[in-house]
């Protein structure tokens, strides 16, 4: 825990750092405009764009000395800690969740959300779950279902269908 | 007297069968609809508002339809309460500080008690906001106009200032968080300027912003769920809740002892609601940022405190009947939702202003009586459905789970439709989860996301009219006051870390 704790505020140091760097940019149709011209008051026109994000980020960047300088102090819990920063359930878990959540956010674009709603549904509750297959089912049609009806047929808001796109237009002519 | 006659007259007007069916059908919509996250009350009146041409066809009056949007308006500013509790999700903006209490409640096993604390809060706050609204309508909207753009940021820094002066966390690591949000609400065009600002290794999908959704849907959505995965070795970590007549008198009880939050957002969140472009997710979350600093035990909110739910579930109904009234006397919406309904006035040949009053009391009264009306309804039919949102926590774990994954990429897809804001909101909730592992508070972040497009103009628009000299933060008679009591709060935690390096260093 103690050297996640230096690590991430490094990181978010640098983070900060680059937001510094980004908000310091003029716009790109005026050459003219020099890097962190935007970041003063500008005669007539007040704070340029870059003033409020790049004083944030200045903050920002004080903040991560400030939580390294407790660091190397040994002030904040985490920088006390000698345990882990993910034990094993917790990476184990980790994985297999934030892996499931990525691959269900792929297969949007390849079957839609309704398609990878089924497949996650019955990889979360069959597969880590270990529910019996029949609920399991059950449960893994109905939210797709429901969400159809909710979304594409009563709110008209069109959720993405990847390459199940022809599947719904039956159910179209017939709702819509 | 005449006002009371007015009143009656209007309630009368607003409990006539077509009338009352249309604020149950609304409330009933309103609950639903504010209860999705990703969708809003301005979602439901926006998407309902070309069926009310119907409904005022029927009717052969602008009253009907507008008393079936307000209760769209009122239902979903109580089912917002609903997911931010039940599911850890807010369910819209407005429902963004209530899950800073309601889900640790859930979490202990009283969900029960926080949805009954969330519905007569919000009954409570409905009601005080309704009877300021009738009686001070015309002097109210005139004070709300003195307040100018250094007024409004003295506002906004007063509510980052309770979380780092009372935030009870480490000081660098909330200030970190505060910085953060603001930085990331400054994502994508400037609104002053025109210019494109933080388009991060210029990716496209920036430069429409990082909208505050994405954000707390990846916090409390994603991040709060795999936070309970991981940091629980057992399948659930849900404690049940069995609904009893004795749990739901202790949690009137527990209520009546949460009157100091209810008191703080009813009438903050009014006036709050009050304020041009500020509505009722920033009155929520000033709310429970007053009822916090002013607390005895300000170290137990975030934990479960029923102040912590009180007062911004009081405070977003108060404040969604404060913004009618800048909307109805002065044209001036406080809110999107109030702008759609200005919309929807403006069509129905209606015209909003200080006339409106004496000109259309037709008009005028009985929609001052649906909200009467409205409120009493929502929350009846929220009380009576409060044993089928428990009925969720019910669930087991693995279940509930990914719904909440499920309905957090839908209603992040739903509100913009843009596959880079699911993908963004994923990646939060993963950021969001490991911060959350080394103590990095998550919240003030949320808070400052959805403040901060409110708090940079009036910032910038105040240094452009004192020509860049901050002292105009200080002079005005009203905005004054307040900078110092936000500076003060600022100050605390490096005066405390100061004196007690100092006391030991004495001895």
């Amino acid at each position: 825990m103690r050297r996640a704790e230096i690590v991430t505020a490094f990181f978010l140091g640098v983070l900060s750092l680059y937001f510094m760097w980004k908000s310091g940019e003029g716009p790109g149709w005026d050459p003219d405009v020099a890097r962190f011209d935007n970041i003063g008051l500008i005669l007539d026109e007040g704070p340029g764009s870059g003033f409020w994000p790049f004083w944030l980020s200045l903050i920002m960047l004080l903040c991560s000395v400030w939580i390294g300088i407790n660091w190397y102090l040994r002030k904040s819990p985490p920088s006390q800690s000698e345990e882990p920063f993910l034990d094993h359930h917790a990476k184990r878990t980790f994985l297999l969740v934030g892996g499931g959540l990525l691959g269900f956010l792929i297969l949007i674009g390849i079957i839609g959300f309704y398609g990878a709603i089924f497949v996650f549904m019955i990889y979360f509750i069959g597969g880590l779950g270990r529910h019996r297959l029949v609920p399991t089912l059950i449960i893994s049609t109905a939210i797709p279902v429901c969400s159809f009806f909710f979304f594409d047929i009563a709110m008209r808001i069109v959720l993405p269908k990847g390459y199940l796109e022809p599947l719904f237009l039956p159910l179209y002519d017939l709702f819509l | 007297m005449d006002i009371l006659f007015a009143l009656m007259d209007g309630i009368v007007v607003a409990m006539q069968p077509t009338n009352l069916g249309l604020a149950i059908a609304g409330v009933l919509v309103g609950l639903f609809v504010g209860a999705m996250p990703g969708l809003g009350s301005v979602n439901g009146v926006a998407i309902l508002l070309p069926f009310t041409f119907v409904i005022q066809e029927f009717t052969g009056s602008a009253t009907s339809p507008m008393i079936f949007l307000a209760a769209i308006y009122y239902g979903a500013m109580y089912g917002g309460a609903i997911s931010s509790i039940t599911l850890g999700i807010p369910g819209a903006s407005t429902a963004v500080a209530t899950t800073f209490d309601g889900r640790p409640m859930a979490l202990a096993g009283r969900a029960d008690r926080a949805l009954v604390i969330a519905a007569l809060a919000s009954f409570v706050g409905g009601t005080i906001s309704n009877i300021l609204f009738t009686a001070f309508a015309p002097p109210l909207a005139s004070v709300a106009l003195k307040f100018g753009d250094p007024e409004i940021f003295a506002l906004m820094l007063l509510a980052f200032a309770t979380f780092i002066g009372l935030g009870g966390d480490d000081i660098p690591k909330t200030i970190f968080s505060i910085c953060f949000g603001l930085v990331l609400a400054s994502v994508g065009f400037d609104i002053v300027s025109g210019e494109p600002r933080l388009v991060f290794f210029d990716i496209s999908g920036f430069s429409h912003g990082i909208r505050f959704l994405v954000l707390a849907i990846g916090v409390y959505g994603i991040g709060e769920m795999m936070w309970t995965m991981m940091s629980s070795q057992s399948h659930s970590a849900m404690s049940y809740v069995k609904i009893t007549r004795q749990g739901l008198i202790a949690a009137c009880r527990e209520f009546a002892s949460a009157w100091r939050g209810t008191a703080i957002g009813s009438f903050l969140g009014f006036f709050v609601g009050l304020l041009p472009a500020a509505g009722a997710t920033p009155g929520s979350l000033m709310a429970y940022g007053v009822a916090k600093l002013t607390a005895r035990d300000p170290k137990s909110f975030g934990k479960g405190n029923p102040d912590g739910i009180s007062a911004p579930e009081s405070a977003n109904n108060a404040a969604s009947t404060g913004a009618m009234l800048p909307m109805m006397t002065l044209g001036i919406p406080g809110s999107p939702t109030t702008a759609v309904l200005l919309a929807g006035m403006v069509i129905w040949g209606l015209q909003p202003g200080p006339l409106l009053f004496s000109s259309q009391p037709d008009f005028v009264w009985p929609l001052i009586g649906s909200f009467y009306i409205s409120n009493v309804v929502a929350v009846l039919v929220n009380l009576a459905f409060i044993p089928v949102f428990v009925w969720m926590l019910r669930m087991p774990f693995t279940i509930l789970a990914p719904v909440i994954f499920v309905l957090s990429l839908i209603g992040t897809f739903a509100a913009y439709q843009d596959m880079f804001d699911v993908w963004l909101m994923v990646l939060f909730g993963f950021g969001a989860l490991l911060l959350r592992k080394l103590d990095y508070p998550l919240a003030p972040a949320v808070l400052a996301i959805v403040l901060g497009p409110i708090a940079e103009p009036k910032l910038r628009q105040s240094l452009l009219f004192s020509d860049g000299d901050f002292s105009i933060f200080f002079t005005r008679p009203i905005a004054g006051p307040i900078t110092i009591v936000a500076l003060i709060l600022i100050l605390l935690p490096i005066v405390k870390f100061a004196l007690a390096h100092i006391r030991p260093a004495k001895r």
